[in-house]
């Protein structure tokens, strides 16, 4: 049996050495024209900054894809022929698989604006955004970047790391407000102000200024207002990479289209991570999920499907965590996502700069949301899939603290405060 | 958008990438950090004409404005360059940085390092080491202390003492400042320099002008080897001095009752990472190197192998002396002591001084720890085995990004436990705690379980 997986992100590594558990004797080939061998993308940021080399981005050792008789091959992919089962590479011709799979991620959102085209302007996705970060960063002094989210601020932070001056152009009126609920977006946007960036609030770009010898030199913005700059970032979300596909009768939509087997419309086509689009017969929108840990999850169930089992991917409880220069942040559960007839308890600690929510609906908890304090992933999911009463969860969330040895007693402090408003 | 340009020829692993390059001029140190700078180097300088003779050399005078003002120079110089940062592990620039990401100036500093413990070791006259208790150079301006002290003229090892002391102040300070967003760093930080002043230093010369026996309240054996040897424990029961067998009992009591016991509460870092003299000297000068330590497979091979010889070779030069001891004459004459002269010279001096310091800035700040203490070895076979003690992973939360194995002064790949979700149960850790501290997504916590049996 040869197995063909495009992609060797943490979707399509984690779906080949799962194969490779279940099927010792299949050949299992991983193609990716971006590195030889599989990195850890969220650690991309930390090569600029000087934290880590490229080699201790790498979670494996080099060897171990000999010992684990995973082929590794570094080509693009630039056609597929479903009829032959036949991938088409740049570098090396034709290639059969038996079984495939897609998990070729996402690439930046353009948005079409004016400009977008200029040097001096890119996104932040991969190791070549990085190479050409190193170019760009040469006639850097000032930088733009475009967007309030997760891998904008960490563009900012490797440009600040290094001296550059960051001025964020976002979009709505506090930090990823869609996402963070207003406390801790506006801790955010405390974080911000006091590291030294620059950040715009409730705006938008409209223009990048082509300094007349292809290069940007500075933005419009939709106030009126013109910001000089020799970098633009451009870093409003991305979406699935579905390029190759298009051609082919392989189903898209915004991403690869898959049932909850991630099976494609074509027959031992797959597709897994940031690049699939869940079809959800009876739900308004399909899914699309583009986060680490669902590119982890999909890549097992993937594996699981190409190896014979049935299994049907089933996001769990919602998880995800980040770090903003140095607040930390978790989440756990439904937060801030439009539910109707919930209600918060929030604490803040008089620094402003840790706190913890917990939402309840009818009196369980649905969600917790976490800053500067960590919370234990498993006695929280645990006690989201029972539903456990608000009550309950206060009782016992002492079994949910994770900060290291020695911390403060924050939970403590929450508790107080809770008591309080009771006997209110 | 060029970004097509790398798409074809494009060797990441050549490139290495390195230090960017931006058009910006970097912020300028703030005037008070100037004026520490300058008082380290008026510091230095002072203690530069010292050691070339003067009329202060050897005076308290002397004393404070040599290495005292280079100690409180350089500690306000770390506190003022790092107190205006928010709190919060800073790694900028570390992997292209030359002096700790092993450029020249790591290779110089290894130099400059190795050749003190050389001459500590071997040439003491260099620095004005004298038999006849008459010193000159760099051991004459510690003179002073030492008579406070010991009651007696400083030599060799009692100017070892104040560099180890004083260099562990100064870069304690830098250690707190870094780490100042965490408890369990800034507590640790403490109880090192209090073990490394109060137990290694001042009450062990103090002990030599009381009449007795000179000992490290903090050695424990077999890291100082000779504490269960027959000749030390003979001298400290039968001696003149009145507390040799309090001291007998206490080597005792530490190395047989209390390594088992606290080992299997708290993991060995009760030792290791709190009250060794060898490990506090490497969470503090050494912490600027630990990233340096290898994480590949060979290298652990290596430790399993080297680390357990020298316990091994302690154990067994323990036991032959004291069969040597007791019943003489089985052995040749002399035989005992040449196996303690080899054992200090190949152990004692090379490897867990000059190889163990010296090389720092080249292999990474717990060379020792790591590949030779033979009381790590231990520690560790009870930490592996029978200990509450491990780092546990916060469910499915890890992103792979390296930044505690890179930042495991231990050598210990710390992700590859973290991104599988499982424990980390391994003999070498320390328990330095910093692979949770910098770990960006909250997931690594040092902890002490209900037992020793569920850990894995």
């Amino acid at each position: 049996m040869d197995i063909v997986i495009i992609g060797n992100g943490i979707t399509g590594i984690t779906a080949a050495l799962r194969l490779r558990q279940k099927q010792p004797d299949w050949n299992i080939a991983v193609i990716s024209g971006e590195s030889t061998f599989h990195y850890s993308r969220p650690a991309l940021m930390y090569i600029f900054m000087g934290h880590e080399t490229y080699q201790e981005t790498k979670p494996y050792p080099d060897s171990f894809w000999a010992e684990q008789r995973i082929e590794l091959l570094r080509d693009w992919v630039t056609g597929i022929d479903t009829e032959a089962a036949s991938i088409e590479l740049k570098n090396s011709g034709t290639r059969r698989y038996d079984k495939l799979l897609i998990a070729t991620g996402s690439k930046p959102n353009m948005f079409g604006w004016p400009g977008q085209e200029l040097a001096g302007v890119q996104g932040f996705y991969g190791l070549q955004d990085l190479a050409l970060l190193y170019e760009n960063v040469k006639t850097t002094r000032d930088a733009v970047i475009v967007g309030g989210g997760l891998i904008g601020l960490e563009l900012g932070e490797m440009l600040h790391s290094v001296g550059v001056h960051v001025t964020f152009l976002i979009r709505e009126a506090n930090y990823w407000s869609n996402v963070l609920p207003l406390e801790e977006s506006k801790m955010v946007v405390r974080a911000l102000e006091r590291g030294g960036f620059k950040a715009i609030y409730s705006t938008s770009l409209q223009e990048i200024v082509d300094d007349g010898n292809g290069r940007c030199c500075a933005v419009l913005t939709d106030k009126g207002e013109r910001i000089e700059t020799q970098f633009v970032g451009l870093t409003a979300g991305v979406s699935p990479r579905i390029e190759l596909f298009e051609e082919t009768p392989i189903e898209t939509g915004r991403g690869v289209l898959v049932d909850s087997s991630l099976r494609t419309n074509v027959h031992n086509v797959f597709a897994a991570g940031d690049c699939a689009e869940h079809k959800r017969p009876g739900q308004p929108r399909n899914l699309l999920e583009q986060v680490w840990y669902t590119g982890k999850y999909q890549g097992e169930v993937a594996a699981d499907v190409m190896a014979g089992e049935e299994h049907s991917y089933q996001p769990g409880i919602w998880h995800n965590s980040a770090k903003f220069l140095e607040l930390e942040y978790q989440t756990y559960g439904r937060v801030n996502m439009g539910d109707s007839g919930t209600s918060d308890l929030y604490w803040e600690h008089p620094d402003g700069e840790r706190s913890i929510r917990i939402v309840h609906k009818g009196g369980r908890v649905v969600g917790f949301n976490l800053m500067g304090i960590r919370f234990r992933h498993k006695v929280c999911e645990a006690w989201l899939k029972d539903e456990r009463k608000l009550e309950d969860v206060l009782n016992d969330l002492h079994a949910a603290a994770f900060d290291p040895e020695f911390f403060p007693d924050y939970v403590a402090a929450l508790k107080a405060q809770s008591i309080r408003a009771y006997v209110k | 958008m060029s970004s097509q340009l790398f798409e074809y020829e494009f060797d990441e692993e050549a490139l290495g990438f390195g230090k960017p390059e931006p058009q910006v001029t970097l912020a300028k140190p703030t005037g008070l950090t100037r004026l520490f700078q300058g008082i380290t180097l008026l510091g230095s300088i002072l203690l530069l004409a010292q050691i070339a003779g003067s009329a202060f050399t050897g005076t308290w005078i002397g004393f404070l404005i040599g290495p005292g003002l280079l100690t409180l120079g350089s500690a306000l110089y770390f506190w003022s360059s790092m107190k205006d940062r928010p709190p919060g592990i800073n790694h900028d620039g570390i992997r292209y940085n030359g002096w700790l990401a092993r450029g020249g100036g790591g290779y110089l500093l290894a130099l400059l390092l190795t050749g003190l413990y050389v001459l500590i070791y071997w040439f003491p006259q260099y620095l004005g080491h004298s038999a006849e208790g008459n010193p000159t150079g760099l051991v004459r301006v510690v003179q002073a202390p030492a008579l406070l002290l010991t009651g007696g003229p400083a030599g060799r090892w009692f100017l070892y003492g104040v560099l180890y002391s004083f260099v562990m102040l100064a870069m304690g300070v830098r250690m707190w400042m870094k780490y100042r967003h965490n408890r369990y760093e800034k507590l640790r930080t403490l109880s090192v320099l209090f073990f490394q002043f109060v137990f290694a230093w001042t009450l062990p010369n103090l002990l030599v002008k009381w009449g007795q026996p000179y000992m490290e309240l903090n050695g424990v054996w077999p890291l100082k080897q000779d504490y269960l040897w027959p000749t030390k424990v003979s001298e400290l029961w039968n001696g003149d001095a009145s507390l040799g067998p309090v001291m007998i009992v206490w080597a005792g009591l530490i190395a047989l009752v209390g390594t088992p016991v606290l080992t299997y509460f708290y993991g060995k870092r009760w030792y290791c990472s709190w009250v060794c003299g060898c490990g506090g000297l490497a969470e503090t000068l050494g912490d600027p190197w630990r990233q340096l330590s290898d994480k590949s497979e060979r290298a652990l091979k290596i430790e399993h192998i080297t680390i357990y010889s020298v316990l091994g070779i302690v154990l067994l030069v323990t036991g032959v002396l004291w069969v040597d001891h007791l019943a003489g004459g089985i052995f040749p004459e002399n035989f005992g002591g040449a196996l303690k002269h080899y054992y200090g010279f190949a152990i004692g001096s090379v490897f867990s001084g000059v190889v163990g310091v010296g090389f720092y800035p080249i292999l990474g700040s717990r060379v020792w720890c790591r590949f030779g203490c033979p009381q790590a070895a231990i520690l560790g076979i009870l930490q592996r085995f029978f200990s509450r003690f491990r780092i546990t992973t916060n469910g499915g939360q890890c992103i792979s990004c390296g930044n505690c194995s890179t930042y495991c002064e231990m050598g210990i790949d710390v992700r590859a436990y973290a991104q599988k979700g499982e424990n980390i149960v391994r003999a070498s850790c320390v328990g330095c705690g910093v692979c949770a501290a910098a770990c960006p997504r909250g997931v690594l916590k040092l902890e002490n379980g209900s037992t020793h049996l569920e850990r894995l």
